[in-house]
């Protein structure tokens, strides 16, 4: 069964040693390749709501509109989109509305928000969409890299020249994020494509690892287990937990499966240029 | 609290309390902090308060802003950081960096929304503590953020000039978000347009031919970024990246 997927898929969240409940959500949908993040924000039960309503929207909206892009024959040399980019837009909008109407909705519900990180593979690629903190990074060739860039002040501040990221690293203010789903009626989502190959392994977090857990420690972990991707995920709430575990952790590990990501594939689907 | 201490040839001339978001310094007489003194430009640097940390901004100035002796533009200040703006010194003291009570350091910790309104953070349980200016200047990012203005990196439209092979001086516009080159079974490159830039990275390739390389430099598995009239060699061919 394992070989007919694009990719394997082991994730965990843990509500970590301090907080007195979860607000991370994760799911995935092994059908559809996809991996979905979020790390919500807001008083009382707020948090809890505004992530779970993120992860269910997309899991449940997503697949009808693959098949709703699919259709529009979108012309990726017009769009820069793929299809599939689109549609994880389009879903991902959606779910800003749900959670943004459920919010002035219910009073108690008031302000609640939620980062979001979403990957998809197909064609030997992904797209990955985030809005806010929680990221992706990426360990190909014993490099680990960080794909996407946060949506917060601290980054704000470093895009700007005040802070270096190794200043960063010790300020004060790192948990104000200047993006979230369900605060406004519209919201601004960073969407890019990458090529994936067979050797790559995924990850995508919530702040709670990466504030515990400096980015050397999360590539020796990664490093260590290889293709375990199962134990790997094991290892990295072990290590925020070890290091204080004061915020809610949680973690995605994609591993592609070989089969579906060979360099044949990749040199006959994309080949844009002097091929 | 935040404040800063000025003196001239080693004597206190006097302190000031760095309450709002954004203090001026400068010869001028509607700067916050005025030093009237012909080596101070008229609007010479700013201090920038967020919450509790402090950015010193120069103000494109005659003489320059120095801090612990060298030559800044921008910079976050430490406790016990000094200034030096023409022949004044100014000493920053920051109190709340000294010691954070072990409440609010729980509570920074605890991730915020920025909201682009006026009251600028969420009203949760909790946030009472942290003060209303501070929230101001937050939200007015995160309303550049919605405006979609120079907090945004606009990213201008790319293309690649190739400078050798068969198609010398064709030009390639980028179209898409990720863009494949090279020749298969020889070696391959990507470039990616992320939200801060377009990034380069080999993919596949190069064990008899070498790996791809911008400006004389080898690209790894790891985007690099790329910068106007980047001068890439894929597979052989030399092509010149443009950004407008």
């Amino acid at each position: 069964m394992a070989d007919k997927n694009l990719i394997d898929i082991e994730g965990i969240t843990d509500t970590g040693l301090i907080r007195s409940h979860n607000e991370d959500s994760i799911g995935n949908d092994l059908s559809i390749s996809l991996a979905v993040l979020a790390d919500g924000m807001g008083g009382h039960k707020g948090g809890e709501v505004a992530s779970a309503l993120a992860v269910n929207s997309i899991l449940n909206d997503l697949p009808a509109e693959l098949d709703r892009c699919k259709n529009l024959d979108i012309d990726e040399n017009i769009s820069g989109y793929s299809y599939q980019s689109i549609a994880i837009k389009n879903s991902i909008e959606k779910a800003n509305s749900v959670i943004f109407d459920a919010a002035s909705k219910q009073l108690q519900y008031e302000g609640m928000g939620t980062t979001i990180v979403v990957t998809m593979f197909y064609d030997n690629r992904l797209t990955v969409a985030h809005v806010g903190d929680s990221r992706m990074y990426r360990l190909r060739d014993h490099e680990m890299e960080q794909i996407t860039t946060d949506h917060t002040l601290l980054q704000e501040l470093i895009d700007r020249g005040f802070y270096t990221p190794e200043e960063a690293a010790k300020s004060l203010n790192k948990n104000l994020v200047t993006r979230a789903l369900g605060i406004e009626e519209t919201v601004k989502i960073d969407i890019s494509e990458e090529i994936v190959l067979p050797k790559d392994i995924y990850l995508l977090c919530s702040d709670g690892l990466t504030d515990m857990v400096d980015d050397r420690r999360v590539h020796m972990i990664l490093e260590e287990n290889k293709s375990q991707i199962d134990l790997t995920c094991t290892d990295l709430i072990q290590q925020a937990k070890d290091n204080g575990g004061h915020d809610n952790i949680s973690v995605i590990l994609i591993q592609p499966n070989k089969q579906g990501f060979g360099l044949n594939k990749l040199v006959s689907k994309f080949m844009d240029i002097f091929s | 609290m935040a404040k800063l201490i000025i003196t001239l040839d080693g004597k206190v001339e006097s302190e000031y309390e760095l309450s709002t978001e954004n203090t001026t310094i400068g010869r001028h007489k509607n700067n916050d902090i005025q030093i009237d003194n012909l080596a101070v430009s008229g609007h010479h640097s700013q201090v920038l308060k967020i919450m509790d940390d402090c950015f010193i901004e120069d103000l494109n100035s005659s003489n320059g802003t120095y801090v612990n002796g060298n030559l800044i533009k921008k910079l976050a200040l430490n406790d016990g950081d000094d200034i030096k703006i023409g022949k004044h010194q100014l000493r920053f003291i920051n109190e709340a960096s000294a010691s954070i009570p072990s409440s609010s350091a729980d509570e920074f910790e605890k991730t915020m929304i920025i909201r682009p309104d006026s009251a600028g953070l969420p009203e949760s349980a909790g946030s009472s503590e942290i003060d209303k200016q501070m929230g101001q200047i937050a939200a007015k990012l995160a309303s550049e953020h919605k405006q979609n203005t120079s907090s945004n990196k606009v990213i201008g439209k790319a293309s690649l000039q190739l400078l050798s092979g068969t198609n010398a001086g064709k030009q390639l516009p980028l179209t898409k978000v990720l863009t494949t080159l090279g020749k298969p079974g020889v070696q391959v490159a990507a470039i990616t347009r992320r939200p801060t830039g377009y990034y380069i990275l080999h993919v596949e390739g190069g064990a008899n031919s070498g790996q791809p390389t911008v400006n004389g430099e080898v690209v790894g598995s790891k985007a690099s970024p790329l910068n106007n009239n980047d001068i890439i060699e894929v597979a052989g061919i030399k092509m010149e990246f443009n950004i407008s």
